[in-house]
């Protein structure tokens, strides 16, 4: 699978996985000369799974980022310097100081949706943005992360079931690093896989080695790809572990020490740079290349933030509402034909026939019929299983792989997806 | 006020003037004006899309989105599973991309379910990252057809303390579609309360054309310069009641519609108030933390020199809505109670 790579993928990978690690690390010397405003959170040991599911996103694709997630901003386009000025609150940042961290978006240019500190509200939100994005035919995909913890909320399932329902192309990411500030996933969710919720909505999951930037990448392109072929929301549970604690102001005490000392042997950026040096795709020099361009833009990146002023006080009485045309003009940007959506086109018969009716997905992943007598029972659609190789350690990718029990149109998808392959 | 002269407004649809709708136009209930605002927004604008528990095939738990799905279809009107989170959620995301969906509540009641996804996230957007959620959130709200505690709400305070958020709660079929609209095209969240009990109790007239009612606007209903009476929704229909009784006591009472509770129209309650020097609240929502007290807030601040008397309100209990009739008729607001306390105030 790593093979499946271009030289070029790699050494972007492994460029934004620096950059990201970098990024963080001069956050944390700002934090400590009290130049952040408030609190700062660490991706560190997480950076692969930001990094390598962004990256499979096109230019015109959504996503909606956690606060660990800053690796997949930079990947999506953000400037280092965003996110310094919104950490420290300056009037020059995305949000001009009225809101901090990773909390920023951008409708217009990047396609970036600000997450809120509730954990789970992103998931419908993103829904409705992969929803408009098909009723708009711009052929999108949405994602957005979720941890272990934030799986536990009530909005998760509304969220995913309501985008499963719809058939969003919708990809979430569960980011299980195994801790929800101090809480263990054990006492989060009764699963080894957090993946077997997918079965739940009758849609498709992947369970990853979130410390393998190549095997995340592999796997978001593939759900990526089969999201926007119409295939509905897939989930993707990505296996990791939160090397920090929650925060700067916690030392994570209540982390057993083997599972740190397990967890800091596979740090996703030496293990992708070890690979890379063993496969001779980077050099020393090369290297030492990217540090020193690393380390330029930031140095400068963070000159720029720091000397930002913060807001003048007054600023805070203003924009809750927007007036209007001169402040937004909102308008949507149709990539299909306006008639479709329009009367006569769009007009249906009253004699209901409800789409979708008799044909939910079982448990197995197989097809359940849903039959009242009243309908024609339903005919099996390809369904993909995955399944954890080794029992929930750190797994490797496993390939979507199609149900034993095939009808004929099943078959034809399952060879129409190899052929996208 | 003598038994007689309450005709009630639990009594025959009542036939209201609607203000400013000179246009000879039919006669239409407050539902099918409701209809007919989201029918010609959607034709208007292929932005605009339906989306709730059982609007589509159904049209509506009370039919107000009846006919939507058979001409704009599958993909603009939505059944949605239970889940009001996701609605306003999906909603939210839907605005980011420039549609304009209204979002029905099956009732009002409902809307808590989503408080965080409301208040924290379509509320808080423009104001801390630049992104407008022009979206509409409506549903059926307010008691008096004995629907008990849970399908009875008036929840509009809530909502009402959150900036980012307007909130509408019209009392007349003109309004109503007009104001409607208006939030459809607003670029902000817009919450559109529809008292049920006047869905189907009263009429009114509108005119054939498109037309707005700008949002922030109340509207004197009756003039008067004896005291002012401020409501909204269902209870402006008892006010007005109220104030006919007091008129054959002698006692002109000007009534204003509020319309819209945020951003609340300053202005408009300033002048009558200043002209009448006496003010009366009433509103079906609950005592505490009601509009009341914002607007006696209001008053003292700018208006305490006109006050000749105490600002005194007529609400509903601070209880939750009873089911038993006898206990909703005691707990609501009626045009007995609003009578009494007008006169006590016109004592001053």
């Amino acid at each position: 699978m790593k093979k499946d790579l271009t030289r070029q993928q790699h050494l972007d990978l492994y460029y934004f996985m620096r950059l990201n690690r970098a990024v963080e690390d001069t956050m944390v010397k700002l934090f400590r000369q009290n130049k952040i405003v408030g609190g700062l959170y660490s991706s560190l040991g997480q950076e692969a799974i930001s990094v390598g599911t962004s990256y499979a996103l096109q230019k015109k694709d959504w996503l909606a980022p956690m606060i660990r997630n800053i690796g997949a901003l930079l990947v999506k386009g953000v400037k280092p310097r965003d996110i310094f000025m919104q950490h420290m609150a300056k009037y020059d940042s995305p949000t001009k100081g009225k809101d901090g961290t990773s909390h920023f978006g951008d409708l217009d240019d990047l396609h970036i949706v600000s997450p809120i500190s509730m954990l789970g509200d992103l998931i419908p939100v993103m829904a409705g943005v992969a929803l408009a994005g098909r009723y708009l035919g711009q052929k999108i995909v949405a994602m957005t992360w979720i941890g272990d913890g934030g799986s536990s909320t009530g909005v998760f399932h509304e969220g995913l079931n309501f985008a499963a329902v719809q058939k969003a192309p919708f990809v979430l990411i569960l980011e299980n690093n195994l801790w929800a500030y101090s809480t263990p996933v054990r006492k989060q969710v009764p699963l080894e896989n957090l993946a077997d919720r997918a079965k739940a909505y009758g849609i498709d999951s992947y369970i990853v080695d979130g410390n393998d930037v190549a095997a995340v990448y592999s796997t978001a392109k593939e759900a990526v790809e089969r999201a926007r072929a119409g295939e509905g929301p897939i989930l993707i549970e990505a296996k990791t572990f939160r090397r920090l604690g929650h925060a700067q102001h916690d030392p994570a005490e209540y982390v057993p020490k083997e599972m740190r000392a397990y967890w800091e042997a596979r740090d996703p950026l030496a293990l992708h740079e070890k690979f890379l040096t063993s496969e001779k795709l980077l050099d020393t020099k090369s290297k030492k290349e990217i540090e020193d361009k690393i380390n330029t833009l930031l140095a400068a990146e963070r000159d720029f933030a720091e000397n930002s002023p913060m807001p003048p006080a007054e600023f805070a009485e203003t924009g809750v509402y927007c007036p209007g045309d001169e402040c937004h003009k909102i308008r949507a940007k149709w990539e299909r034909p306006i008639s479709e959506v329009t009367p006569p086109k769009s007009s249906v018969a009253a004699v209901w026939t409800v789409p979708g009716f008799g044909a939910g997905k079982g448990s197995s992943g197989a097809h359940a019929p849903i039959h009242f007598g009243d309908t024609q029972p339903s005919t099996g659609i390809s369904a993909s299983e995955v399944k954890s190789t080794n029992g929930g350690k750190p797994a490797a990718k496993v390939t979507a792989k199609t149900a034993a029990k095939k009808t004929l149109k099943a078959a034809a998808a399952s060879a129409s997806r190899k052929a996208r392959r | 006020m003598p038994e007689t002269n309450a005709p009630g407004i639990q009594g025959a649809p009542i036939r209201t003037k609607t203000n400013g709708a000179a246009t000879a136009g039919a006669q239409i209930t407050f539902l099918e004006a409701i209809k007919q605002a989201m029918f010609e927004e959607m034709e208007r604008d292929p932005a605009v899309v339906l989306l709730g528990e059982d609007v589509g095939v159904y049209g509506g738990a009370f039919k107000t989105s009846e006919g939507l799905l058979e001409r704009f279809g599958w993909e603009r009107v939505m059944d949605t599973p239970i889940s009001e989170s996701a609605i306003i959620g999906a909603a939210c995301g839907m605005s980011y991309l420039g549609l304009r969906p209204i979002c029905e509540m099956q009732f009002i009641d409902f809307i808590v379910c989503a408080f965080n996804q409301i208040t924290n996230f379509v509320a808080k957007g423009h104001y801390l990252w630049n992104a407008p959620a022009p979206m509409v959130i409506r549903g059926p709200s307010g008691g008096g057809v004995h629907g008990g505690p849970f399908h009875s709400a008036n929840p509009e305070m809530y909502f009402v303390h959150t900036p980012g958020l307007k909130v509408i709660y019209p009392s007349t079929p003109y309004d109503a579609k007009g104001l409607l609209k208006a939030a459809v095209r607003d670029n902000n969240p817009v919450l559109f309360f529809e008292h049920k009990f006047l869905y189907r109790r009263i009429k009114g007239e509108i005119p054939a054309g498109d037309y707005t009612v700008p949002i922030g606007k109340a509207v004197v209903r009756r003039e008067g310069r004896h005291l002012t009476i401020l409501s909204y929704a269902a209870m402006m229909h008892t006010s007005l009641e109220a104030a006919e009784a007091l008129a054959k006591e002698g006692i002109e009472a000007e009534v204003i519609d509020l319309r819209t509770l945020l951003p609340l129209d300053e202005e408009t309650i300033l002048n009558s108030v200043k002209k009448t020097n006496k003010c009366l609240v009433v509103h079906e929502d609950t005592r505490t933390g009601g509009i009341a007290g914002e607007i006696a807030a209001l008053l003292c601040e700018k208006a305490f020199g006109d006050l000749d008397g105490p600002l005194l309100r007529v609400t509903s209990l601070d209880t939750p809505v009873p089911y038993a009739p006898t206990l909703e008729e005691y707990f609501l607001p009626n045009a007995k109670k609003v009578f009494s306390a007008a006169k006590e105030l016109a004592r001053y």
